[in-house]
């Protein structure tokens, strides 16, 4: 069984070594080389470990015997790559302000760390929580080991590797240009095999079910990890220069280009951010509130009306563009239309609740994901607010569509992952409550502030700056001077940069609370608020 | 009567119904712009990049100044004004990939070609506070240090027409020489250019001796961009169809 495993290895890990000794460029052989040192750590790994695949620690597993070390380590990656990119995050804000932090330096400028904090923020951490929370899940609501022995650790390891390569290749001036897309041909090849492997790890897994039912978090996550290869493949199709150079060509060009990178950026938000995470949303909330879903018939109406819809969305992102008017009008129609499975699968999230309002008071982690599912459906009603034409005329190009990615960004995808990494934390190490809830507490309000500052900030921003640019003069010339826009800009940066330093400070401390319960530390603190009866007394 | 619970147990059925789902919107939006004739105007005077502006390009794509500036005029009575005519197809129709870019942190770059100075182009990317004291863009001094990479540029071309770009065999075969006598006007050989790329503009960009610098290449670019038609003559009534 390892030899089957181990000979594909051994072959990446010769092609590694090719790519590095015919590279055209110092990334290449760099990436190469790095290739080639995972396959060997692969299989000193393989050799060691010799069937053991994992245990089960968790306590409410029962007998079954489910992989949940594969789980830890993505609680443990999922935290590290979250604080990484929000810092990223905090660097390139202050950069906007205080222009000097750039350096001058080729590597540390704001044009290659942003697509470093955007893939560290989007893929990193949020490939990694989708990733845990799927294998978690799926072996639960299945109650069956996950599929394929080694399969899901080579999912894990890989993903990671092509996590590594990214950051680099952007800090090295690798780049395709594609927003969400930046990794060049080869980099998006092995995310390609790493996915495929996903696939089969879930499916096979689903077919291993003990349930006859396939449970409604599942088919977001399968709709999620299907989508996306399939927009992958499509937006990243391009021919390389050269074997062993980095640099390749995309295969479309201009307007046809614009609109495949946009159905591309557009579903990522729609399937990466979305689907995948209502997954997440369709159990844990369940689970934390001791509730059932609200409706089942309102799972299904939202899932297929939200998949089919999502995908017409990408021409908002071209409004007034050389982008034909009636794909540009399809576009915002659809995006209209969306309002309405987003509205309906908040409702299916908060609704949740229903009988269990009070736990919102005793349970930070249930307040975590609540305010979650509250901020997905705000950035779901100013996202087709957003799409519309004329609003779209003024927005963007500013900051209010930095404002309202992040709202989506942290707001729902960052704390529906909080919430999720809090619910695992204990359960995935065997022990029985978290180090300290009052910790829980205290990160719930430093991201809820850090969300305020930075949403509110752009929209002031944005909606100054797109009013500026627009703006004309008694005698009918335009008022200000792009110059006069950005310096305008200055303390709405600041205050947006403070925003996301308390929002890394929550992950830090999250951090801190992951760590020593899984060390099965308990924190001696005053209890967390439990009964009513305290709040009479 | 319709039963959902059959998708429900089958998950191949699912995979399926999300993938025939998920395909509808894209398929519809995206295959007529590969056969509709309207949506890219004819226009005159669209050429391919010459190699040092494809270089120049490829430089622009590599320090990401697609973050901070489009290159899409929209046609809004204040965007015309500012940067000037409305940006057409047309214009990105051999970019690979384009670069209209989603924000606006600085100006839009679409229409930029031609209306700074060289020197300008180059004290402004060495240090963009010396002449605009309100910018935030970070400085590009090592651009002026580097010598551009020119070994390869052939097959840059070649991929190039590999991906649907008109590149010649005359355009690929002198594609270095055309590189190295754009960058320097008492070259032999640029009558040769000027055949191959109409309107190309041939100056030391960097002002600087010896072989062309990343910082030629990247200023070739920027002063071709959005200058390639001429708006003059251009009838928007004449694409109507």
């Amino acid at each position: 069984m390892n030899l089957i495993i181990m000979a594909p290895l051994g072959l990446a890990g010769l092609l590694g070594l090719l790519l590095a000794a015919k590279s055209a460029d110092n990334v290449m052989y760099g990436h190469g080389l790095l290739l080639t040192a995972f396959c060997i750590a692969g299989v000193i790994w393989l050799i060691r470990r010799d069937g053991n695949t994992g245990r089960t620690l968790d306590p409410t597993a029962g007998d079954m015997d489910y992989n949940d070390e594969v789980i830890r380590a993505g609680v443990i990656a999922s935290t590290f790559w979250g604080i990484v990119g929000f810092l990223v995050g905090v660097v390139i804000a202050l950069q906007l302000a205080f222009p000097l932090l750039n350096l001058d330096l080729p590597w540390t400028t704001f044009g290659r760390l942003r697509p470093l904090h955007t893939s560290a923020v989007i893929f990193a951490f949020g490939g990694n929580v989708l990733i845990m929370t799927s294998f978690h899940v799926i072996q639960r609501t299945c109650r069956a080991r996950l599929a394929g022995g080694f399969a899901p650790w080579f999912v894990f390891w890989g993903y990671q590797l092509f996590i590594v390569m990214a950051a680099t290749g952007y800090v090295f001036g690798v780049t395709q240009s594609k927003e969400y897309a930046e990794p060049e041909w080869y980099v998006d090849i092995w995310l390609t095999i790493v996915w495929v492997t996903y696939l089969l790890v879930f499916l096979g897994t689903l077919r291993k079910r003990r349930e006859p039912h396939i449970y409604v978090a599942n088919w977001f996550y399968l709709a999620f990890i299907v989508t996306v290869a399939m927009l992958h493949l499509v937006n990243n199709m391009s021919l390389p220069v050269s074997f062993a150079g980095a640099k390749s060509y995309s295969l479309f060009a201009g307007v046809q280009d614009a609109l495949t990178q946009w159905w591309y950026g557009h579903n990522a938000v729609g399937f990466f951010l979305t689907a995948g995470f209502l997954g997440i949303m369709y159990y844990y909330v369940p689970k934390q509130a001791e509730r059932p879903i609200y409706s089942y018939r309102l799972s299904i109406v939202h899932f297929w009306s939200l998949v089919f819809l999502y995908i017409w969305a990408g021409p908002h992102h071209l409004h007034y563009t050389a982008l034909p008017d009636w794909a540009q009008t399809l576009g915002m129609t659809f995006s209209i239309m969306l309002w309405m499975p987003s509205w309906g699968g908040m409702i299916n999230g908060l609704m949740t609740l229903s009988g269990a309002w009070d736990k919102l008071r005793t349970d930070p982690v249930l307040r975590m994901m609540a305010i979650s599912v509250a901020f997905y459906g705000m950035s779901t009603f100013e996202g087709p607010l957003m799409s519309i034409k004329a609003v779209n005329s003024l927005s963007h190009y500013t900051d209010w569509t930095i404002g309202h990615v992040h709202s989506g960004a942290l707001g729902w995808v960052g704390m529906v992952s909080f919430g999720a990494i809090y619910f695992l934390a204990p359960r995935m190490w065997g022990r029985r409550e978290l180090y300290s809830l009052r910790l829980v507490s205290l990160h719930f309000w430093l991201a809820t502030l850090g969300i305020v500052l930075y949403a509110s900030s752009m929209w002031v921003s944005g909606i100054m700056q797109g009013l500026m640019w627009r703006a004309y003069d008694a005698l009918g010339f335009l008022e200000y001077s792009f110059a006069e826009t950005v310096d305008a800009m200055f303390p709405f940066y600041v205050i947006r940069a403070s925003g996301g330093l308390l929002y890394v400070a929550g992950g830090i401390v999250m951090a801190w609370n992951v760590w020593r319960t899984a060390r099965g530390d308990v924190r001696t603190e005053k209890p967390y608020l439990t009964a009513p009866a305290a709040a009479t007394a | 009567m319709f039963d959902h619970g059959k998708i429900e147990k089958n998950s191949i059925l699912m995979l399926v119904c999300t993938l025939i789902v998920v395909s509808i919107g894209g398929i519809i939006e995206i295959s007529p712009l590969f056969y509709l004739e309207s949506t890219i105007e004819e226009v005159d005077g669209v050429r391919p990049y010459t190699p040092l502006e494809l270089a120049g390009r490829n430089i622009y794509i590599r320090e990401g100044c697609y973050n901070c500036h489009s290159q899409m005029v929209r046609p809004l009575r204040d965007e015309v004004e500012r940067y000037g005519h409305y940006s057409l197809a047309a214009e990105s129709m051999y970019d690979h990939p384009f670069q209209w870019g989603s924000k606006r942190t600085g100006p839009d770059l679409a229409r930029v070609g031609g209306k700074y100075s060289d020197d300008w182009h180059r004290d402004h990317l060495v240090d963009p506070r010396a002449l605009v004291p309100e910018s935030i863009m970070p400085g590009y001094p090592f651009l002026s240090t580097s010598p551009l990479k020119t070994a390869d540029i052939a097959d840059h071309l070649l991929a190039n027409r590999g991906v649907g770009v008109p590149y010649s065999d005359d355009m690929i075969a002198s594609a270095l020489a055309d590189l190295q006598a754009q960058a320097d006007p008492d070259a032999d050989g640029t009558d040769g250019l000027e055949e191959r790329y109409p309107g190309v503009n041939i100056r030391n960009f960097d002002g600087a001796a010896g072989a062309p610098s990343e910082m030629d290449a990247l200023i070739a670019y920027l002063q071709v961009l959005g200058t390639m038609v001429d708006f003059s003559t251009y009838d928007a009534k004449a694409n109507e169809r």
